[in-house]
């Protein structure tokens, strides 16, 4: 099967990076973080931002006919909607 | 503009008519609107035709109609009726314009009788289902917030699937829609809606089924109510949506499955974000996430002037301590010294050489020594 749009080439969900990030943001909030922790969180969170952002950015719709054969294989071919 | 009709006899001015025009014109007029609509009544001589057609007049007590019901019709509904047989038909009024013959020209034909067994094959249903607790809101799941593949389980030339893709290309492109087709009214739609559904489970990192179908007749939500249906869409491995009435029809599979939108647009809408809002939020946590480390930095360094305020304290306190110590050592220092001694009317005899002469044997006659005294030297000579 072909790689999924939002879910990205390697990267962990969407969802996944949404929450991480807001451990991060609360982490760096709270006031028991010292200083070189909240500088790798800091940098984590922008990477994790810009990659966010990508997948946001990227991604064109698919529209895709699933076809059963008559062995039982799945076969996909897309469709004009 | 018309001129006014002569009725003695036609003139060159009189528009005459044919009968073909006169019929065809009647026709537009009658089906100009393309109104539908359900009529009630009883049929009688049904002839059914080999090319598949039936023709049979609808009565009432008070008029009849005659009705013509072609081929793609009658082959969803079964055998032909008996005489007197009350039935709802679907139909739109037409002209036969041959005969300039009014017509019904039906598309649905339900027999009264079968209204009441299907509404009660409903109630057997669904009380089935609800007692395998099917409709149980517990064992309802939460849709993804952010699905990449979304299965599409509709008609493959309906609208619903023109429908989804139109919204969902608005609000999440970046997904991918998996449409299987199967027929969603008349005959095998059930079978196929079944296989379709259990072909979701064989697909990989699904987010969530839709199972979708337009509006229409009440006639035609029958597969959504069968219990083959509803069992297949409760047994799909992921949350699922059913959109397939529209604001008024409730199906079955609306109460199984996890969400019920009124259309499939609404499904759409519910399965997918808008990408405005998460970009929003993604701002959102950009600028927190900024704010965060700068309120780190500035804890950081406020601790760091608390620091140095403690240390220049502690050094200041010990200073102070060494200062006081000193100015005791002195005090001390001044109590032993010889000229506090010489304050007190004591003075110190030395020799010429500067040897202090401490005994009487020192001072010989006529020696010559000096006298050291609380402010100054006296010059002296011993007698």
């Amino acid at each position: 099967m072909a790689k999924a749009g939002n879910g990205g080439p390697a990267g962990a969900p969407l969802a996944d990076e949404l929450a991480r990030l807001e451990e991060i943001v609360r982490r760096l909030e709270a006031d028991d973080v010292d200083l070189d922790a909240a500088l790798t969180l800091f940098e984590e969170g922008v990477a994790r931002l810009r990659s966010a952002r990508e997948r946001l950015a990227a991604a064109e719709l698919k529209v895709q006919a699933v076809l059963e054969e008559a062995g039982g294989d799945i076969r996909l071919t897309d469709m004009d909607e | 503009m018309t001129l006014p009709l002569s009725l003695g006899s036609p003139t060159a001015t009189d528009q005459v008519w044919s009968v073909s025009q006169l019929s065809a014109s009647v026709k537009r007029l009658i089906e100009k609107h393309g109104i539908q609509l359900w009529v009630r009544g009883e049929v009688v001589q049904c002839k059914a035709y080999s090319s598949g057609h039936w023709y049979f007049t609808l009565r009432d007590a008070g008029s009849q109609v005659r009705c013509c019901m072609f081929r793609t019709n009658t082959m969803r509904a079964g055998k032909p009726p008996a005489d007197g047989t009350e039935v709802y038909v679907l139909g739109k009024p037409a002209l036969y314009e041959e005969k300039s013959e009014f017509q019904l020209v039906v598309s649905r034909m339900l027999p009264t009788s079968a209204l009441g067994r299907q509404q009660q094959e409903l109630e057997r249903v669904r009380a089935l289902l609800h007692q395998d607790g099917l409709f149980d809101p517990t064992r309802k799941r939460t849709l993804p917030a952010y699905p990449s593949l979304i299965a599409l389980v509709t008609s493959r030339d309906g609208a619903a699937v023109h429908d989804i893709v139109t919204v969902t290309r608005k609000r999440w492109p970046g997904v991918r829609l998996l449409v299987l087709g199967a027929r969603v009214q008349g005959e095998g739609a059930v079978e196929e809606l079944v296989r379709a559904l259990r072909l979701v489970n064989r697909l990989r990192r699904v987010d969530l089924c839709i199972l979708g179908r337009g509006g229409g007749a009440r006639e035609d939500l029958a597969a959504f109510n069968t219990e083959a249906v509803c069992r297949a869409l409760a047994d799909v491995r992921v949350p699922t949506v059913s959109a397939v009435g529209h604001e008024v029809d409730i199906s079955l599979t609306d109460l199984v499955a996890d969400v019920r939108a009124a259309t499939p647009s609404a499904a759409a809408e519910l399965a997918v974000p808008d990408r405005r809002d998460v970009l929003r939020l993604v701002d959102d946590l950009s600028g927190r996430l900024a704010a965060g480390l700068t309120a780190r930095t500035r804890l950081a360094s406020a601790r760091l002037a608390r620091t140095a305020d403690r240390l220049q304290a502690a050094v200041q306190v010990s200073l102070q301590r060494r200062r006081n110590q000193a100015d005791r050592l002195a005090v001390q220092l001044d109590a032993l010294s010889p000229l506090r001694v010489l304050g007190r009317g004591y003075a110190v005899a030395r020799g010429l050489d500067g040897q202090v002469l401490k005994q009487k044997a020192d001072f010989v006659t006529d020696l010559p020594f000096q006298l050291r005294v609380a402010d100054g030297e006296v010059r002296a000579r011993v007698e």
